[in-house]
C-alpha cells in the first residue's frame, strides 16, 4: 500500500481539492488515516460503546449475567424513578441549584471582567486578576475540604467572624436552608476568574476609537459601558450563556457529593448524585441509568430554550 | 465646552478612584481563604480554635506538617498523582495532537463525519453508569490503565489543538509534499514543531485536569497504592477519617490538632498548583481565549 501511495503524483492543487473516489483517497493517504485511528478507537471505545451501554435502562439489569441474562423491562425503570420518593426532591433541586448557578455564577464574570478592565490603576488590576484566577487551579476536593472547615461551628473561621459580630455559630452544612448559599459562594469562588478571561479577552478586542468617539460625545464611564463595552461583547456573552446552559443541569455533581450530608439531601440531592447513589455505591444499574438519560433529557429541552432564547438575542445584536 | 470636559475628568478621578478600592476589595475577598488557610497551619491550635487567629499567624510551629507528612500514603498517594499526571499527559497529547492533526486536513476521507462523531459527545455522552460499566467490561476496574487511557481525549482541547493546526499556511505543506513527504513526516517534521504555543496550552490545560482529577480515581480505583492524591485528600480533609481517632482535645499547649493538621494537608496539596501557576497562567489566558472563539 505504502509502494502505491508514494507512486502516485503528488501535485499540489489536485492534491488537496481532490474528488476522487473513496479507494483511491484512502490508498493516498492512508497515513494520515493512520494518524486519525488511535483518536477514533478511544472514541468507539469510551464514548460511543457505553452509550450503548443506555439500553441498561430498559433492563432489570443484573451485572453478572449481562443482557441475556438480564430480563427486558420496558419503561418500567423510568416509571419508578419518576413515582419514586426521589424524583421531586432531585429535579427541583437540580433545576434550583442549575439556575442560581445561572443568575449568580454566569453575570459576576462578566461585571468582573468588565471592572478589571476598567481600572486604571494597572498594578490593582493585575492583582485582581491573579487573585481571583488562583482558586481555579485548586481541586474540588480541596476547595470542598476548606468549605467545610471554615463553616464548622466549632473551629470554621466563618462562625468565627459571625460570632465577633455577635451572631450565633451557624451549622452552615448540616441545615438544609443554607446547602445551595454555600455551593453557589463556593462555586463562584472557583470559578470566577477564570470565567472572566474570556470576556476580558472579549473587552480588550473592542476598537478603542469606539470609545473615543463616546467621550467626545460627552459620554461619561457608565454610558462607555453602557454603550460601548456591554454591546461590544454581547455576542461573546450569548455564545458562554448558550455554552453553559447546555452543561447547566449537569450541576458540579462531583462538588455537591463531596458537600452534601443525608440532611442536607432535601435542598442539595440532584439528579447525578441521585443517579450515582443508586448506581455505583448500590449497583442498581438499570434505575439510575433510567435516571440519567431522564437528567441528559432535560438537558436536552434546556439547550433548545437557550438556542431560540440566543436566536432573539442575536437579531437584536447584529449577527 | 472647556467646562464640560473639566466635568468629566473629575467625574473619571472619582470613578477610577472607586474601581481601584472596587479591586482591592476583591482581591481581599478572594485571596483570603488561601491566606487563612496557610496562617492557621503555621499557628499553634489553641489560637486557631479559639478564633485568635484571623488577620496573621500566633504561635509559629512547624508541628502540623510534621504530623501531616506521616500521615498513611500520602507519598505514596503524591507520587501516584506525579505519575498520573505524566504519563496522562504524554498520553493525552499523542491522542489529541494525531486526531487533531487529521481532522484539521481537508484531504482526509470522511473528516466532516469524523469531527461531528467527536464534536458531537460534548453535547451529549453517555453518562456516569454506563462509563462505568464499560470500564468493567473492559476488565480496566482497579488499573492505572484506566485512569491513564480511560481519559485520553478532552473533547474540548481536541478543538482547540485542531483550530490550531488549521491556522497554519498551506503552503509549507504543499512544500512538504513536494519534496516528497509524507503525512507523517509532515506531522512530526512540520506541524508539531510549529505548534508549541497551543501544544503548551493543551499541554497544561491536560496538566491541571490530571493533577486534580478526582471522581473517577475514587470509582475506578480501590487498592490503596494506586490512589491519587486527591482520592486521598477527600478521606482526610472531607470526612476527615484519620482525624476522628484523636479525640479533638486541644490544649493550651498541643502543637497540632486535626484542624491544623488538616489546614497544613491543604497547604502541601495546593504548593505544587501554586508553583505552577505563574508559568501556567499566561497559557490559560491563550487558550481559554481560543477556546471562546470557537466555542
Amino acid at each position: 500500500m505504502s509502494k502505491t501511495s508514494k507512486a502516485l503524483p503528488i501535485n499540489n492543487r489536485s492534491y488537496v481539492k481532490s474528488s476522487s473516489k473513496f479507494s483511491k483517497r484512502f490508498r493516498r493517504d492512508w497515513d494520515l488515516f493512520l494518524l486519525l485511528l488511535p483518536g477514533l478507537i478511544w472514541y468507539i471505545m469510551f464514548a460511543y460503546k457505553p452509550m450503548i451501554g443506555l439500553r441498561t435502562a430498559f433492563y432489570d439489569f443484573n451485572i453478572f449475567k449481562g443482557f441475556s441474562g438480564s430480563t427486558f423491562v420496558g419503561l418500567d425503570n423510568f416509571i419508578q424513578f419518576i413515582q419514586g420518593a426521589d424524583f421531586t426532591r432531585t429535579v427541583t433541586n437540580t433545576l434550583m441549584i442549575a439556575f442560581w448557578q445561572l443568575v449568580i455564577c454566569f453575570p459576576i464574570p462578566i461585571i468582573l471582567a468588565i471592572a478589571v478592565t476598567e481600572m486604571k490603576n494597572k498594578v490593582v488590576s493585575k492583582i485582581t486578576q491573579t487573585a481571583t484566577f488562583l482558586p481555579y487551579f485548586i481541586s474540588i476536593v480541596v476547595v470542598c475540604g476548606m468549605t467545610i472547615n471554615f463553616l464548622s461551628p466549632s473551629t470554621g473561621v466563618i462562625n468565627f467572624i459571625l460570632q465577633k459580630l455577635g451572631f450565633e455559630p451557624i451549622y452552615f452544612m448540616v441545615k438544609p436552608e443554607y446547602f445551595r448559599g454555600v455551593y453557589t459562594t463556593m462555586t463562584l469562588w472557583k470559578t470566577a476568574g477564570f470565567s472572566a478571561i474570556v470576556y476580558i479577552a472579549a473587552i480588550m478586542g473592542i476598537d478603542q476609537q469606539l470609545y473615543e468617539a463616546a467621550k467626545v460625545d460627552g459620554a461619561g464611564k457608565w454610558k462607555q459601558i453602557k454603550h460601548v463595552t456591554i454591546p461590544g461583547i454581547l455576542p461573546i456573552v450569548v455564545v458562554m450563556l448558550v455554552l453553559n446552559i447546555g452543561k447547566m443541569v449537569k450541576v458540579g455533581y462531583e462538588a455537591i457529593l463531596l458537600l452534601y450530608k443525608p440532611t442536607t439531601y432535601s435542598t442539595g440531592d440532584v439528579i447525578a448524585t441521585y443517579v450515582y447513589r443508586t448506581g455505583i455505591q448500590n449497583g442498581n444499574y438499570g434505575l439510575a441509568t433510567a435516571a440519567g438519560l431522564f437528567e441528559a433529557f432535560v438537558a436536552l429541552i434546556l439547550v433548545v430554550l437557550a438556542n431560540k432564547i440566543s436566536k432573539r438575542l442575536s437579531e437584536t445584536s447584529l449577527w | 465646552m472647556a467646562k464640560s470636559d473639566k466635568l468629566v475628568t473629575r467625574n473619571e478621578k472619582i470613578f477610577n478612584g472607586v474601581m481601584t478600592v472596587v479591586g482591592i476589595i476583591i482581591s481581599i475577598v478572594a485571596f483570603y481563604p488561601i491566606f487563612y488557610v496557610l496562617i492557621a497551619s503555621f499557628s499553634k491550635p489553641i489560637f486557631v480554635e479559639n478564633g485568635d487567629v484571623m488577620f496573621w499567624l500566633k504561635g509559629f510551629n512547624f508541628e502540623s506538617y510534621k504530623q501531616a507528612f506521616m500521615k498513611d500514603g500520602i507519598w505514596i498517594a503524591y507520587g501516584n498523582t506525579m505519575f498520573y499526571t505524566i504519563a496522562g499527559v504524554v498520553v493525552n497529547m499523542f491522542f489529541t495532537t494525531t486526531m487533531a492533526y487529521a481532522l484539521s486536513r481537508e484531504r482526509l476521507i470522511f473528516r466532516k463525519f469524523f469531527t461531528l462523531m467527536a464534536i458531537f459527545t460534548m453535547w451529549f455522552n453517555a453518562g456516569m453508569i454506563p462509563l462505568y460499566m464499560a470500564f468493567k467490561d473492559y476488565n480496566l476496574l482497579d488499573t492505572r490503565t484506566a485512569i491513564i487511557v480511560g481519559f485520553a481525549i478532552n473533547t474540548y482541547n481536541l478543538v482547540i489543538m485542531k483550530s490550531f493546526f488549521e491556522q497554519i499556511p498551506k503552503s509549507l505543506e504543499e512544500a512538504a509534499f513536494i519534496d516528497g513527504a509524507n503525512n507523517l513526516k509532515i506531522f512530526s517534521k512540520i506541524f508539531l514543531p510549529l505548534s508549541k504555543p497551543a501544544l503548551a496550552t493543551v499541554g497544561m490545560f491536560y496538566a491541571v485536569t490530571r493533577w486534580n482529577g478526582y471522581f473517577w480515581a475514587m470509582n475506578l480505583l480501590q487498592d490503596d497504592n494506586k490512589v491519587p492524591l486527591q482520592v486521598l485528600l477527600k478521606k482526610l480533609i472531607v470526612d476527615k477519617v484519620a482525624n476522628e481517632t484523636e479525640a479533638a482535645i486541644v490544649t493550651a499547649n498541643s502543637l497540632y490538632s486535626p484542624t491544623t493538621v488538616i489546614y497544613s494537608i491543604i497547604i502541601i496539596a495546593i504548593i505544587p498548583m501554586m508553583i505552577a501557576y505563574p508559568f501556567v497562567q499566561k497559557y490559560f489566558k491563550k487558550g481559554a481565549t481560543v477556546g471562546a472563539v470557537k466555542g
